[in-house]
């Protein structure tokens, strides 16, 4: 990447007038790769009557915030973002634009990205600057492996980072001038119609609060099997829980599923059975005290963030676990 | 209604993956494959829409010829039609090419509606199904939950981050990403193993489709991929069962003292 040439723009995702926390770590990153190529950074942020997120980014160290203001976008849709994105991508001609990889992001950076003619390199967990090239490492087959990949064609490249890759609370502070950006769109061409947000009823288990935790996941193999872990979980005093795949089975209800789209947890201890290790699993329990993890694979990415770890067959390790603790008792 | 479902196939969640030659891809010597987590769900979806107002499933796939297993496997289930996207020029697309050459079938196709996995298992790039209502020119809505038919709108539940969900009515035609757990699978009987045998599949390639070259090219590229470092010092303890039991509980009560 030439030093100074097209700068770098940040996407800030604002939520019902709130920044998202994401965003900080996008912003971050565009410090730190603004830093180590010589770019300006700037940060985009789309809605109504969004004054205070953008003055809150504009106390970050950065060059300029563009407000786009505009009743279009008061509630978020693909179409009325990416209209409005790429106006400002027009206006600004940026050589990179960051995202952090939210649900949201991965709702309308993808189709922003191909109606340029680019693709989103996606969910990125690092980078490297080597000469001319954004070296980006991502993760593949959910976090077994992981590829450097580099964006190939013309600039603006689109890179977005997994949550959790940069520390917001880390972004420098200073003061940046807050540019009112205005774009045209016509509310005709906006398809998606959102109804209000909302959450399903409350949870009947409330996991947050549980000091002990034994989690289940699919290398369980059958519905029946959960009796096994359930046992070690009552053998512990300890509450049970799952991965996704366990609950989309419906072999536990989903209000004991642990992750993004589960519960977020931090026990004292955490106990993984079976359970690979994807990061939409990790998001909800590596915040736990002690982590364990029993799995026949060596290489689960489970055991990244273990502090304790069991290479084996859960079928002979589970039932010894509970006859151990039952002993202990 | 005449819905696409899209259908990648990918190694066995529990294959054991090794680098090729080149360090940019896996070996694929002797993998096993089957159907992508989500998309397996997004092929029933389609199949409750068409029970609900009628129409025909469209079981599609993008790959070499050993992904017309995918294809049957879905004619099994019960999807009307195969589509097999088969092109010396189709490998190694990045998401955008993929997307790119699945648009074009879907347009020749006439689809109504366009079902995609939220998620590939292998690439993850997240994207394919988005990327295709762009080049279709349709609206799309991502990692849905449920799908409400209102004449010629949809209405579908989309999954939000922190717990929260949102309804979205978007006019047909349309590219919904399914998410997993939006439905209860159902599988291939042997009535429908042996209806699949009497099912046609259709073959595109490139040209067939009106697809050059460089609308495929690829915008980004592997260098190498590689078995992550681990961040953090793990105590892997070892033994028989019995053994790792008794150590594992001792140093939770002594050295990590949760007890
Ligand atoms: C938008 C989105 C949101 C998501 N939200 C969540 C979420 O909130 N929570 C969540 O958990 N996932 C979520 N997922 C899914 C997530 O990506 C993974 O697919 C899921 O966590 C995998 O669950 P698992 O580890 O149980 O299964 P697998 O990945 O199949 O892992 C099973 C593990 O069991 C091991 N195993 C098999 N047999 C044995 C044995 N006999 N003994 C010991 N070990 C064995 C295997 O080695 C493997 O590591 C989400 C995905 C997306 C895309
Ligand atoms: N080669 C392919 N053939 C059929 N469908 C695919 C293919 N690649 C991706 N898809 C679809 O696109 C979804 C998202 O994939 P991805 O963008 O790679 O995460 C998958 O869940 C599939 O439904």
């Amino acid at each position: 990447m030439a030093n100074g040439e097209g700068g770098i723009l940040v996407y800030i995702e604002v939520t019902e007038g709130r920044v998202n926390r994401a965003s900080y770590e996008a912003l971050r990153a565009g410090q730190l790769i603004g830093a180590e190529t010589g770019q300006e950074v700037a940060a985009v942020l789309f809605g109504q009557g969004i004054e205070a997120a953008a003055a809150e980014i504009a106390a970050r160290q950065l060059q300029t915030v563009h407000l786009v203001n505009d009743a279009a976008l008061a509630s978020y849709t693909a179409d009325g973002m990416v209209r409005a994105f790429q106006q400002v991508i027009g206006q600004t001609k940026p050589a990179l634009v960051l995202l952090s990889h939210t649900y949201e992001v991965r709702d309308f950076a993808p189709k922003l990205a191909a109606s340029l003619g680019r693709v989103l390199t996606g969910d990125c967990i690092g980078y490297r600057v080597d000469g001319q090239d954004l070296v980006l490492t991502r993760q593949i087959f959910q976090g077994k492996m992981v590829a450097d990949v580099v964006p190939t064609g013309e600039k603006p490249w689109f890179v977005s980072f997994q949550i959790g890759t940069f520390r917001g609370d880390e972004c420098e502070a200073g003061t940046a001038a807050v540019a009112l950006t205005s774009v045209t769109i016509d509310a005709g061409e906006i398809r998606q119609k959102p109804e209000q947000r909302f959450k399903e009823a409350k949870a009947a288990v409330d996991l947050t609060q549980a000091p002990l935790i034994v989690s289940v996941g699919r290398g369980i193999k059958e519905q029946k099997n959960i009796e096994l872990v359930r046992k070690l979980s009552e053998a512990l005093g300890a509450e049970l829980s799952a991965s996704r795949p366990i609950c989309d089975n419906d072999w536990l209800p989903m209000d004991r599923q642990i992750g993004s789209s589960g519960q977020t947890v931090s026990p004292k201890l955490y106990l993984a059975v079976g359970i690979s290790g994807a990061i939409q699993h990790l998001v909800g329990m590596k915040g736990a005290r002690t982590i364990v993890a029993i799995n026949r694979d060596k290489d689960a990415p489970i055991f990244e963030i273990a502090d304790y770890g069991i290479v084996g067959d859960l079928f002979e390790i589970v039932p010894a676990l509970t006859a151990e603790a039952e002993k202990n008792r | 209604m005449k819905i696409i479902v899209c259908l990648k196939q990918v190694p066995k969640n529990d294959s054991v993956l090794r680098v090729n030659d080149e360090g940019t891809w896996i070996q694929d010597r002797d993998l096993s494959y089957e159907i992508n987590e989500s998309d397996q769900y997004a092929l029933e979806a389609a199949l409750q829409l068409k029970e609900k107002v009628g129409g025909e499933v469209l079981a599609l796939s993008l790959g070499p010829a050993r992904v017309q297993t995918v294809i049957k496997e879905a004619l099994a289930r019960g999807a009307d039609r195969g589509v097999h996207l088969d092109d010396e020029a189709f490998k190694g697309l990045d998401a955008y090419g993929v997307a790119t050459v699945i648009a074009a079938a879907a347009k020749k196709e006439e689809a109504a509606l366009v079902l995609t996995g939220l998620q590939s298992d292998d690439h993850g790039y997240a994207q394919t199904g988005v990327i295709i209502a762009e080049q279709l020119g349709v609206a799309h809505a991502t990692i849905v939950m449920d799908v409400e038919v209102q004449e010629a709108r949809l209405r579908v539940k989309r999954e939000l981050e922190s717990g929260y969900f949102q309804w979205v009515s978007l006019p047909l035609p349309a590219v919904l990403t399914i998410q997993s757990g939006i439905n209860t699978l159902r599988y291939a009987t042997l009535k429908g193993i042996m209806a699949a045998k009497k099912k046609e599949i259709s073959h595109y390639d490139a040209a067939t489709l009106g697809l050059a070259a460089d609308q495929l090219a690829p915008r980004q590229k592997i260098l190498r991929i590689y078995v992550p470092q681990k961040s953090k010092q793990t105590q892997f303890i070892e033994g028989t069962p019995a053994e790792v039991a008794a150590r594992l509980l001792e140093k939770l009560k002594n050295e990590a003292r949760v007890f």
